[in-house]
């Protein structure tokens, strides 16, 4: 009986995990919305429901009842797969995530490797969009997406081994644990204001949000999506939001790790913070051009990350 | 680099500033008394109907939304025998209330007009008038007016000198 038990914990956690960050990215939709309107003197929903509480379920209500309209140039199977991929490699990269030590659906000695090549697949997702709309501006976006998501993987992926090289292990509950004493911000802060960047590429956030850029673009690659299918994409960037922040929490800021407070709430408290960063950073930034995004993923970002990684390795190895 | 850092910080601070927003329903927002809202037919101070039915206001407004037919009562007053505007064409621009000579039509501060039905935007006369002077209280068209009128001859309104007799030589 106890072995069943035991058999069913996993399960447990993905329910838990799952439930958790689909009613999460539901609920970004009114945190988003409530805090840009803060931050531009309005009040932002507060009708449906206390504090507006219910409007994600207003909203989603109004997309399922809206047309699921496929157009008829569309490369139909790209296309309705399309949205189903942004969802799924987001939640994928979840199960390496540990909320609280133990609380982790799979604790790979890889999480950061799995985790990193989760995020990148989601690319996927955008450019099979933009290609399947059949739509000049869907697919300059969906290449804009590929070109993006190459130049700012790469040293999103350098920015991070810094905190590797110290932690000594890919595991996140080991990198968690090694801050104990002091988290990573502290020695890697050039890693984690370059990470920090990176991942709101990674995201495709404002002001990198060069894919969508819908004064330029009109939406880009989800112009020709509607319904559930746009639903879809939301879902995903809102994951993809609450990804990086959780990553950004657990390898600079010691994930659970904090006094007084049991560890989940430190994590949610952290996570949270980040994401009202990155709403912050959409009410605040304006969006670069596409070349000057790409010159300072390679030209600024990808040396500095090197320089980073390098002067990490060095001392590191001076110490021991 | 500095700037952006500058404006995030910026953007930040507006979190804690006062509030533009005016909760509709619950909070009204404060109309200027010359705010051009819903149109309406004023009267003079003693009561009577102020429009002389001139049309100036149906030919001063450029989308054609009012429509009236003058007509004369017995003492020899004009006045509209209905008084149309259609205010689902209406672009509350005023120009009405500038064009008469009465200060017989009048815009309001009130902008709640909403209807289910197309239909009802359109107001007669009855709807228009209102039982009070308006903007202007002290102001009576047909006291100041040289126009004869039954009960008022000519020469008998205010400021107005006695009609000249053609007949005498007398400076």
């Amino acid at each position: 009986m106890s072995q069943t038990l035991k058999n069913l914990y996993p399960l447990v956690i993905i329910a838990v995990v799952l439930g958790v960050i689909l009613n999460l990215a539901a609920v970004l939709v009114w945190v988003e919305r409530r805090l840009l309107a803060v931050w531009q003197d309005r009040y932002g929903p507060n009708r449906v429901g206390p504090f507006g509480l219910l409007q994600p379920l207003a909203d989603s209500i109004k997309l399922f009842l809206k047309e699921d309209w496929i157009p008829p140039f569309a490369d139909k199977p790209v296309f309705v797969l399309a949205p189903a991929i942004i969802v799924v490699t987001a939640l994928l990269s979840f199960a390496v995530i540990p909320f609280a030590p133990g609380f982790v659906v799979a604790d790979l000695n890889i999480g950061l490797l799995f985790l990193l090549a989760m995020s990148s697949l989601g690319v996927y997702s955008v450019v099979l969009a933009g290609w399947a709309s059949n739509n000049k501006y869907s697919l300059l976006g969906g290449i804009r997406a590929s070109a993006q998501m190459l130049s700012y993987e790469v040293f999103m992926g350098l920015s991070m081994l810094g905190v590797v090289i110290i932690a000594g292990s890919f595991r996140l509950t080991d990198i968690v644990e090694a801050q104990r004493k002091l988290w990573f911000v502290i020695p890697q802060f050039p890693g984690f204001v370059l990470f920090l960047i990176a991942g709101v590429a990674e995201a495709r956030r404002l002001p990198f949000d060069l894919a969508e850029a819908e004064s330029e673009l009109i939406a880009g690659f989800h112009s020709e999506y509607s319904s559930m299918k746009f639903g879809m994409f939301f879902v995903g960037e809102y994951i993809g939001v609450t990804l990086i922040s959780t990553a950004i929490s657990l390898l600079y800021f010691g994930g659970w790790l904090g006094p007084f407070l049991p560890g989940p709430v430190w994590f949610a408290i952290k996570t949270m913070a980040f994401i009202c960063f990155f709403i912050l950073l959409r009410a605040a930034m304006p969006r670069p051009r596409f070349d000057q995004l790409m010159l300072w993923g390679w030209k600024f970002m990808l040396p500095l990350a090197l320089v980073n990684l390098l002067a990490t390795g060095a001392v590191v190895l001076a110490l021991s | 680099m500095l700037s952006l850092l500058r404006s995030l910080w910026e953007v930040f601070r507006h979190g804690f500033h006062k509030r533009i927003t005016v909760q509709y329903p619950e909070e009204r927002p404060y109309l200027a008394p010359r705010y051009r809202g819903r149109i309406v037919l004023t009267r003079d101070p003693d009561g009577g109907e102020r429009c002389v039915a001139c049309n100036l206001c149906a030919v001063a407004c450029p989308v054609d939304c009012i429509s009236l037919q003058a007509t004369e009562d017995e003492n020899g007053r004009r006045y509209p025998e209905f008084f149309r505007i259609n205010f689902s064409r209406c672009i509350f621009c005023g120009y009405c209330e500038e064009a008469c000579p009465t200060y017989a039509i009048q815009l309001t501060p009130d902008f709640e007009m909403g209807e289910y039905n197309r239909q009802n935007l359109v107001y007669e006369k009855e709807h228009l008038m209102v039982n009070g002077p308006g903007k202007y209280p002290d102001y009576n068209f047909w006291r100041v007016a040289g126009v004869a009128i039954g009960g008022k001859d000519k020469g008998q309104s205010e400021n107005e000198d006695k009609p000249v007799d053609l007949h005498s030589l007398l400076p």
